[in-house]
């Protein structure tokens, strides 16, 4: 026999779906189907069925080979390593619950650690434009009950964000977009032939790395000041067009991802992209918005807001926090050998860090929190396999548009497994003791 | 629980009467006792000090989803502003937006027991909730938002109060508020749209109810719930030069109407931030630019039904944030700094902007003068409350600047004596003509008594008698021989000891606990109606985009210590 659990959130992507249903064995400890969901996010559920995965915290030995140890020795470890680093990085916790990152901000102010999340590759540049220009936004479902046209520029939202055009942008039925998609615009810009820019409407095919000047182009297009012929790649009749439809629009909105967040010019892409939108706002409403990754890299962003002030590049070095992007930002922090030991929760950096900085890792104490075997177990010299969020535990996560959604449990974690937050807890009370408070 | 006497201060407390007399205060198990009922309590010498009880906010924003955004897009606002962590006490950062720890210890050092987050929008109230469990020490509430919600203004159309109170009730259920919040009536529905609200008489595009409809409707409601507080009012065309006229309309819509609830308050509508609702004139302009407190005030002196706070600008760089969308964007292109929106689907919206209220402009001065003369012109000093606000007219810290400057006609004038503008203030506005300088006795009218009683929690706060809540604060000031207006200042700011729920907080003006913060919520009795019910699960599937099961907010993790009101039907 088995049971249909509803209304379950996935925890993959920062889209965030809350609709999935998962079938379940009767003792709740086998996961059976999930419908709804993506291939990807259907993937990160049955994951946690593999037969090989690994449910003990394992040490490195000094030859490279593994030995399975208790989650005791492995909390031991960590608090130790923290306890005698002068400079630790405590990163990642975009794919773990708010409540888990809350105890990693106890242990951080503890001990004085730099703090930074995923961000810090992928939309930090967004959170310095942010800082600059502010930004007009709304939620999800503001697009889905109002917006006529909808831009993608610098993402393929149909591989990285499977479910978003569905549920937020492009298809839904809302209150005042009954036709669905026939009511709507859509544009993508990227320079490449995505799956998503094959369905649009106007596909800009932007030159490689020229965003910024296409953008800057819309602001002259939308004063209807003159334009040189071709700008990045793209005649100067299709701008004016664009730009027009973009003012004519009755509620628009610009999806960004990192295509301009990473590429040449970074924060200053998403300022002027900001003050498109913000002209745009002078004829009609429009909103924009980063296509955040993680599931809960936002939620990261928001804990630390609340409890430092800052949302990513954290230093907590100095007994109260600071914040320089470029100086406590993660990779400047490795490449430049100002820490001595990592603690990685939540996150990849093994597979999304560069070169420098992964070997940085390798040659300092590092432990790795992660249910899964990945390029920065590799270089770790504690793994910590724990229990799969939203699928195991539940917990705190903050969709893209920073709408807060509790996840939930579904099966039961292997026997004897801990959670994230479980296993900080034990590595907080034992630096308490360390340290005597 | 140790027990405490706080001994021989100048004790002020108008639900007993004393104006600084000597007296010792008692506290036993978490609440005030009398003295005899002590066994071996630790003495607190408050010899030449001014004992209060805890004091009671009634409108500030320092929890939540906008209140996060000026955090993280203000670095500047952490960069000369911050106190590293000692002992229990953890980090602090933050001038105009305090992280949520850095408020529970502001909130201690002046006093304060109890705080209202004023704006919590329904589909961010996990976010709320997330950050008031973390704010230490102060007990708090969240106001959810009505003013512009779908569901709200459908029902309003056709005037069917007991649906809207039905799903009010259900609301509140479901995302642990407070009570009836209401922004910029239909105007930020209207901003969905790039459009606006601008007096009470203008429909909201699509769904064709007017702001006074909207006020009437969601005062009738309240009533109909028998809430401990009344509906909450920020009216239209805030910070508009001229709008004290629709300010005088919105509060007429109170007329007629009667407090129905068994929590001691007479009000059926607070109105906030009144300085922000009292100008005449046509622009900013030195020249044009007039209060109109005093047409305000002769209004509201005249009812028995309406409380109001005053949003006092305190002259600060400061951050504003409000629900009011349209307006946080006309302010961004006044300042042309840096502006966030976010519309929030079914129900609202939030704007946010840097702000300078500028001590050498003459409109700056001009709004101070306004709050200033709303509480000066004030009769009974229990139906008018201090605050900034906060932080949109002043970080909330300034709070004792704010008494000061009440107490005191010589910190007035020096303000107006020491800016550019001061003639002019003193010809556009009536500060010029008003004298008059408020006792302790009355600022603690205005910050326990006043407070606590409209939002129906006069029963627990605002009063020394026995049986009221152990909150108890100690300011370094002696009503006999300080005659210093700064001195004022720094004791509301610095208290010397704060005692929390019987809990020594502040000790010789060191924090030494975390304490044991409440988040109150309020379960009304009524279910949902037939209809009501259909409604709202025909609207979750259709126009949301987070499942009906998911919205609701579970006590657990975001509400860990509760209390819950719990409200009896008519
Ligand atoms: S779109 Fe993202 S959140 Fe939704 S099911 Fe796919 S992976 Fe999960
Ligand atoms: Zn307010």
């Amino acid at each position: 026999m088995s049971k249909i659990i509803t209304d379950v959130v996935c925890p993959f992507c920062g889209t965030l779906c809350d609709d999935l249903e998962v079938t379940v064995s009767d003792d709740g400890k086998k996961l059976i189907d999930v419908s709804n969901a993506c291939a990807i996010g259907a993937m990160k559920f049955l994951h946690s069925q593999a037969d090989d995965r690994l449910t003990k915290p394992r040490m490195r030995n000094e030859d490279g080979s593994w030995r399975d140890v208790s989650y005791e020795e492995a909390a031991d470890f960590s608090a130790k390593m923290l306890a005698n680093s002068k400079k630790p990085l405590m990163y990642g916790w975009s794919s773990t619950n708010c409540e888990a990152q809350s105890v990693g901000s106890t242990i951080g102010e503890l001990i004085g650690a730099q703090m930074d999340n995923t961000a810090t590759v992928c939309h930090g540049t967004t959170l310095i434009a942010v800082q600059d220009v502010g930004v007009p936004s709304c939620t999800l479902g503001e697009v889905k009950n109002r917006a006529d046209m909808i831009i993608y520029w610098g993402g393929n939202p149909a591989h990285a964000h499977p479910r978003h055009m569905s549920r937020y942008s492009m298809y839904p039925r809302g209150f005042f977009t009954a036709k669905g998609h026939r009511g709507r615009t859509l544009v993508v810009v990227d320079p490449r032939d995505t799956d998503s820019a094959s369905i649009a409407d106007i596909h800009l095919k932007v030159e490689q790395g020229r965003d910024y000047e296409l953008l800057s182009a819309l602001r002259v297009a939308f004063r209807g000041e003159v334009l040189p012929d071709v700008v990045a790649g793209i005649p100067k009749e299709k701008i004016y067009e664009v730009a027009e439809k973009m003012k004519k629009a009755r509620f628009g909105v610009i999806f960004f991802g990192m295509g301009v967040t990473q590429t040449l010019s970074k924060n200053h892409n998403i300022d002027i992209a900001i003050q498109v939108t913000r002209d745009l706002n002078e004829y009609t409403k429009f909103s924009i918005m980063p296509m955040r990754g993680h599931y809960n890299v936002t939620g990261s962003g928001e804990v630390w807001g609340w409890q430092f002030g800052f949302p990513f590049c954290v230093d907590l070095s100095r007994g109260f926090a600071r914040y320089n992007p470029g100086e406590s930002s993660s990779n400047d922090l490795l490449v430049r050998g100002e820490v001595d030991s990592v603690f990685v929760i939540g996150s990849d950096p093994g597979a999304h860090f560069p070169f420098g900085s992964v070997k940085k890792m390798n040659e300092i104490p590092c432990v790795c929190v992660d249910p899964h075997i990945t390029p920065t177990t590799v270089v770790a010299d504690l793994h910590v396999p724990v229990a799969f969020v939203g699928v195991e535990v539940g917990g705190c996560a903050y969709r893209m548009d920073s709408v807060p959604i509790e996840t939930h449990k579904v099966v039961d974690a292997p026997e004897g497994m801990i959670t994230d937050e479980e296993f900080l807890n034990m590595v907080l009370e034992r630096l308490q003791k360390i340290k005597g408070v | 629980m140790a027990e405490y006497i706080v001994k021989n201060g100048f004790v002020v407390d108008p639900t007993l009467g004393v104006n600084c007399e000597k007296m010792d205060i008692a506290i036993k198990d978490g609440k005030i006792v009398e003295t005899t009922e002590l066994k071996s309590p630790k003495t607190i010498d408050a010899s030449g000090m001014i004992v209060m009880a805890g004091a009671v906010d009634v409108h500030s924003h320092s929890a939540g989803p906008k209140v996060n955004v000026g955090r993280n897009f203000r670095p500047e606002d952490k960069l000369n502003y911050y106190k590293a962590k000692s002992g229990v006490k953890r980090m602090e950062a933050g001038f105009s937006v305090p992280t949520a720890l850095s408020s529970g210890y502001i909130f201690a050092r002046m006093g304060y027991g109890f705080v209202m987050e004023a704006a919590m929008p329904p589909l961010y109230a996990r976010h709320t909730h997330e950050e008031m469990r973390d704010t230490p020490i102060v007990d708090e509430a969240a106001l959810p938002v009505f003013g512009n919600n779908w569901f709200v203004m459908e029902y309003l159309k056709n005037h069917e109060i007991e649906n809207v109170a039905s799903y009010i009730a259900w609301l509140l259920r479901v995302t642990k508020g407070y009570g009836v919040k209401c922004v910029n009536p239909g105007g930020t529905e209207a901003w969905g749209w790039g459009m606006n609200c601008v007096t009470p008489d203008d429909p909201v595009p699509y769904f064709d109810v007017t702001p006074k409809e909207i006020i009437k409707g969601l005062i009738e409601a309240n009533e109909y719930l028998r809430l401990p507080h009344s509906m909450h009012l920020h009216s239209n065309s805030l910070g508009e030069p001229g709008n004290y006229q629709i300010t005088i309309d919105s509060l007429k819509c109170a007329e007629g109407f009667k407090a129905n609830s068994d929590f001691g308050r007479d009000q059926v509508l607070h109105h906030t931030h009144l300085q922000f609702h009292s100008y005449g004139g046509e622009s900013y302009g030195s020249k044009e630019f007039e209060s109109k407190s005093k047409e305000v005030m002769d209004y509201v002196n005249g009812t028995d039904n309406i409380t109001f706070d005053i949003g006092q600008v305190t002259l600060d760089e400061t951050t504003t944030m409000t629900a009011d969308g349209p307006f946080e964007y006309h302010l961004s292109h006044m300042n042309n700094l840096k502006w966030v929106n976010k519309d929030v689907e079914l129900e609202t919206a939030a704007g946010v902007v840097p702000f300078i209220y500028n001590p050498n402009s003459f409109i700056g001065v001009a709004q101070w003068a306004i709050g200033q003369e709303l509480a000066l012109l004030t009769k009974d000093m229990t139906k008018c409350h201090i605050t900034t606000d906060a932080p949109n007219a002043g970080p909330v810290h300034r709070y004792p600047r704010v008494i000061k400057w009440l107490m005191s006609l010589k910190a007035r004038n020096q303000i107006l004596d020491d800016c550019k503008y001061g003639d002019s203030v003193r010809s556009q506005c009536y500060i010029g003509e008003i004298d008059r300088e408020l006792s302790f006795y009355e600022i603690a009218q205005m910050t326990r008594v006043g407070t606590s009683k409209c939002l129906g929690l006069s029963h627990m706060f605002g009063s020394l008698k026995p049986g009221m809540e152990g909150d108890v604060s100690v300011y370094a000031y002696n009503p006999e021989t300080d005659d210093d207006p700064e001195k004022i200042e720094h004791a509301f700011g610095n208290a010397k000891y704060f005692i929390k729920s019987g809990e020594l907080i502040i000790n010789d003006g060191e924090i030494i606990s975390n304490g044991h913060k409440r988040t109150f919520w309020v379960k009304p009795g009524m279910e949902l109606t037939a209809q009501v019910n259909r409604d709202v699960t025909e609207r979750f599937k259709k126009y949301y985009t987070v499942t009906q099961n998911n919205y609701e907010v579970k006590e657990h993790h975001y509400v860990p210590n509760p209390y819950v009101i719990e409200v009896n039907a008519a």
